[in-house]
């Protein structure tokens, strides 16, 4: 009990909804409930009002919040998923292999909550089913609808393992098991698919989508930005869920996935650049419009900072170090998807577009209930490796990390 | 690839607009919401899920109207996951609620700005100029066209309306701006505007290329068959490589045991 209580010291922990039951909620329990609470006040009004009662959404902006953050960002942070199974089961580089399943949570995690996003956002939600039997094979929207629906399923039934195995199903797990590969390989495709699909939304708007942003390249820029993106998030979410569970960080390992970043974000950098430029759009990036200050923090917070912190070995080396670079790359890669679906319309539109205190709740929700049931993910299923053995009530090995800290 | 069966425009609905004759009365305005059963208002000035056409008063002599312009290839159709939006043989760009699950990916879509969404609504649609469909299939041509009194809004076929505008035009050359607003933008539309004035003065939307809009998404699109087979053989074969060599290595290693054994 008093190890609870120690735990209880790392605010992540209850962030993730672990807090010590002894003493109450807690205010970060209060807070997640006063959090659900709201949305469900909002998403009351919103199914009895319509979309116009509760968002600041217009003909103008057909598009806010719940698409560019909830959906967009859903969707590419969740990009993890599909590349670290990639790398440990077709690239064969087992070292990976303690990562794979943390990874496979998030992403499972993630993509149902944009489903979850998409049911708030849709105008007839009970219409989600249709474009799998009214097909329109012309439309990006028909083409990522099928890529999120073969997806999440593919998620389902990697997660569905570690479920197995908790329940201790051997001939389901097994099962399962053999499936890995196709399903890791049918995953990698369709993750390329719809997340490049994600940026052709916008192929149709060029009198629309501002130059720094509209690009043929759209949909390679926002593959590339998903990978750095997913990859920025196996280094964050590492860290929180060890501070949380007092588990040891996977340093050397963790420090891999950073120079890996680092050149990803170098490819994405060069790309980016060279696209500007390629162009002619070059002359935007400095003319000190609201457009060029959001790239330029888009570029710095997202790309240029942690690539190059990631490039120093010292960096790789040092827990905060790798947190700080990952969530600068979290950061950037969400500026980046508000600039294209928000800012880069607002010359074309007239007018901005400031999310309702209503949409950011149900933003807040959706991001709340996420590391919620990251946090009983953790508890319940065997998402560590090294946790297997004597898993649920039973005394978890005392974990090296706390020893440090306290 | 064209994604599009070329359908022939000779017998297609269309509408000019000759912004020169129109008198500005609004009587357009008012006789589109009467005949799709909405509350008259002929004050509008901006599309709404209210007033499928507007009219804009440039100065006393120009009014412009707004309205969708039934594009030959349209963006809305080809944003439109579930094809609610189409474009029919008699030539209108339809819309079918029943269909709509309210992804407003037309709204972004459309190069015009036309389609407008019922917020307030609990069963939300998309409302925009259906060109009256179904009074042409009855034959009539659209309500604004029957009720205009300067003949500044035609219904006929497209192929008829450019050759009445070209007529126009060569009749008062000095009368018009020689562009026929919606010939060539984004590929052709079938509302067709001919202003007395430059182009640039009306509030139309300007720099639209010539080719058709869903091309540029369909460039995309049409590499998905190749990302699935090349993408998919790609790491099938990856995974045989990175396997094999373990197994070979794994192998080496056996027999270099067995070796020093």
């Amino acid at each position: 009990m008093a190890r609870t209580d120690t735990l209880a010291q790392f605010p992540e922990r209850r962030l993730l909804g672990l807090g010590a039951r002894a003493r109450g909620l807690g205010f970060y329990g209060w807070l997640f409930l006063a959090i659900l609470a709201a949305g469900a006040v909002v998403l009351f009004r919103r199914f009895t009002g319509g979309l116009g009662a509760v968002t600041n959404l217009s003909d103008t902006w057909p598009w806010g919040l719940w698409v560019g953050f909830d959906i967009l960002c859903g969707v590419g942070l969740a990009a993890g998923g599909f590349v670290i199974t990639t790398v440990v089961y077709v690239f064969d580089l087992k070292k990976y292999k303690p990562i794979v399943r943390p990874t496979i949570v998030t992403a499972f995690l993630g993509y149902v909550l944009v489903v979850v996003a998409l049911l708030f956002d849709l105008g007839r939600p009970w219409n989600i089913w249709h474009p799998l039997v009214m097909w329109n094979p012309r439309s990006v929207m028909f083409e990522v609808g099928w890529c999120v629906t073969l997806y999440t399923t593919v998620l389902a039934l990697e997660f569905s393992g570690m479920v197995f195995e908790r329940l201790g199903w051997n001939r389901a797990l097994v099962a399962q098991q053999t499936a890995t590969l196709p399903l890791v390989v049918v995953g990698a495709v369709l993750s390329t698919l719809h997340q490049s699909s994600l940026g052709s939304f916008y192929l149709i708007v060029p009198g629309k989508l501002h130059p720094l942003w509209y690009s043929a390249a759209l949909p390679i820029i926002f593959w590339m930005s998903a990978v750095c993106a997913g990859l920025g998030m196996v280094i964050v979410e590492s860290r929180l869920s060890s501070r949380a569970f007092g588990r040891k960080l996977e340093l050397p390992l963790l420090g891999d996935v950073g120079r890996a970043l680092a050149g990803a974000l170098f490819v994405y950098s060069v790309l980016r650049v060279y696209d500007i430029v390629a162009r002619g759009a070059s002359s935007y990036l400095f003319d000190g419009s609201r457009e060029s200050f959001f790239f330029g923090l888009e570029f710095a917070l997202g790309a240029l900072l942690p690539m190059l912190l990631l490039s120093r070995a010292p960096v790789r080396r040092s827990p905060n170090g790798l947190y700080a670079s990952g969530l600068l790359v979290v950061m950037g890669f969400v500026v980046n998807r508000l600039n294209v679906s928000l800012t880069g319309f607002e010359a074309a539109q007239g007018r901005t577009y400031v999310p309702a205190m209503s949409e950011l709740v149900v933003t807040l929700m959706l991001v709340a209930v996420g590391f919620f049931a990251f946090g009983q993910a953790v508890k319940w299923l065997p998402v560590y490796p090294e946790e297997e053995a004597g898993h649920g009530q039973k005394e978890r090995p005392a974990p090296v990390l706390l020893a440090k800290a306290s | 690839m064209t994604t599009t069966a070329k359908i022939p425009t000779t017998s297609q609905r269309a509408l000019l607009i000759d912004v020169k004759l129109c008198i500005g009365c609004r009587g357009c305005v008012g006789a589109c919401q009467e005949a799709h059963g909405l509350p008259v208002d002929d004050t509008a000035t901006e599309l709404s899920a209210k007033a499928l056409t507007a009219m804009v008063d440039v100065n006393d002599d120009v009014h412009v109207r707004k309205l969708c312009m039934h594009c030959l290839d349209p963006s809305c159709a080809s944003a439109c996951p579930v094809s609610a939006f189409k474009r029919t043989e008699a030539g209108p760009v339809t819309y079918e609620e029943s269909k709509c699950l309210g992804c407003r990916y037309c709204m972004v879509a459309c190069p015009f700005g036309v389609p407008k969404y019922e917020w307030h609504a609990v069963v939300p649609a998309v409302r925009k100029c259906d060109l009256c469909a179904e009074r042409g299939a009855k034959g009539l041509p659209t309500a604004c066209s029957e009720i205009c009194p300067a003949e500044a809004t035609v219904t006929g076929t497209r192929d008829e309306l450019l050759a009445l505008a070209r007529k126009r035009m060569a009749a008062d050359p000095q009368g018009y701006f020689p562009h026929i607003y919606g010939e060539h933008e984004v590929g052709g539309t079938s509302v067709l505007i001919m202003s007395p004035v430059p182009i640039e003065q009306l509030p139309l939307k300007l720099g639209l290329p010539t080719t058709a809009m869903p091309n540029l998404t369909w460039a995309a699109l049409e590499k998905v068959p190749g990302v699935v087979t090349v993408g998919g053989a790609a790491l099938m074969a990856l995974f045989w490589v990175t396997h094999r060599r373990e197994e070979v290595s794994a192998a080496a290693r056996k027999e270099s045991n067995h070796g020093t054994h």
